[in-house]
């Protein structure tokens, strides 16, 4: 199900779906598979981990995925400076396939906030060496505006802390954004619930991405289609163009014709 | 000769390469990377790039995640 007309394009590879959705934190491959499969996404992204040799018995991400279905989004989840990110980077590349990445460069643990000058360096050194850089940022149009142009091929401002479920804290910095990027806008971390991501929609973003609001749900199959019903709403309500907000009332019903 | 492999010192024979150490481990070669002393090496390499005593070597594949 998907808006006709309407693909997210990220540096000219067209998609239908404008959630995308990470593989952490569920239960098993098989939960993992199937929200995936309801959500409707295409683009999943994965971290780019140590193999572990003394424990051959576990099975691997990659046997779940189908591949010629999604497009893979490596991160750099856990890396807090430029040097281990764009190692990462290299990495993923290395072993994937595709050049597209998720750059993150983390500034403390507690609140897992991007380390914006590491981050600008990091992307700096990838957009150079070929990656499609997503950039996980804060919510600062400044930054979004370097990032854009230094080439990256969207910038991807969050929400709210990672795995808070608070939603769009701060819907302003996000129109702000909006208006002065011309790169795809993709709200990345914080979203809880399908309203959250429907209002990130809304705004005008060109997507969406979440892990833990699906995954961490009581039922993450059910949030999982939650989830794609409420961007492609979202998405709709944009294009629909909303009433404007009024302090007073406009009645909906004619004024003619009221019995006496 | 002693290498350290994912932050575990390992011995290997002298002339160990890449292919070895992924062999010996039954690490299949498509899906992963890996890097000694923090430079990638390409799979064409695998069986070719000597190890050295005290190499650090990371073997990486993509797992789940946000």
């Amino acid at each position: 199900m998907s808006i006709p007309n309407d693909k997210l394009v990220i540096a000219g590879r067209e998609f239908n779906s404008r959630l995308m959705v990470g593989t952490g934190k569920y239960a098993d491959f098989h939960q993992m598979v199937k929200a995936i499969e309801v959500s409707g996404a295409e683009i999943i992204t994965v971290a780019v981990r140590r193999v572990n040799v003394s424990d051959r018995s576990k099975e691997s991400l990659l046997d779940h995925i189908d591949l010629k279905k999604y497009t893979l989004l490596p991160n750099t989840a856990g890396c807090y400076t430029a040097d281990d990110a764009i190692r990462t980077c290299r990495l993923a590349r290395e072993a994937g396939l595709s050049d597209f990445v998720k750059l993150e460069v983390l500034g403390d643990e507690k609140t897992l906030f991007p380390d914006n000058e590491e981050l600008l360096k990091a992307a700096k050194v990838l957009v150079k060496e070929g990656f499609t850089v997503l950039p996980y940022c804060s919510d600062d149009v400044i930054l979004c505006r370097k990032l854009e142009d230094m080439g990256c091929a969207a910038v991807m401002p969050l929400g709210a802390p990672i795995g808070s479920g608070l939603g769009i804290r701060n819907p302003y910095n996000i129109r702000i954004i909006l208006e002065n990027i011309k790169v795809p806008v993709i709200v990345d971390a914080g979203v809880g619930s399908a309203s959250d991501a429907a209002i990130a929609m809304e705004l005008g973003c060109a997507g969406v991405l979440m892990n833990t609001a699906i995954a961490g749900a009581q039922d993450p199959i059910a949030m999982a289609e939650a989830m794609k019903l409420a961007v492609i709403a979202g998405r709709l309500s944009y294009k629909a163009g909303r009433i404007p907000r009024k302090l007073y009332a406009n009645a909906s019903s004619p004024l003619d014709g009221i019995i006496g | 000769m002693q290498i350290v492999v994912n932050g575990d010192v390992l011995d290997v024979v002298d002339s160990c390469t890449i292919a070895v150490i992924l062999e010996k481990f039954e690490i299949g070669i498509e899906r992963v990377a890996v890097e000694v002393n923090q430079d990638i090496v390409p799979k064409v390499q695998y069986n070719t790039h000597q190890l050295s005593p005290g190499d650090k070597v990371e073997i990486v594949q993509f797992v789940g995640g946000g």
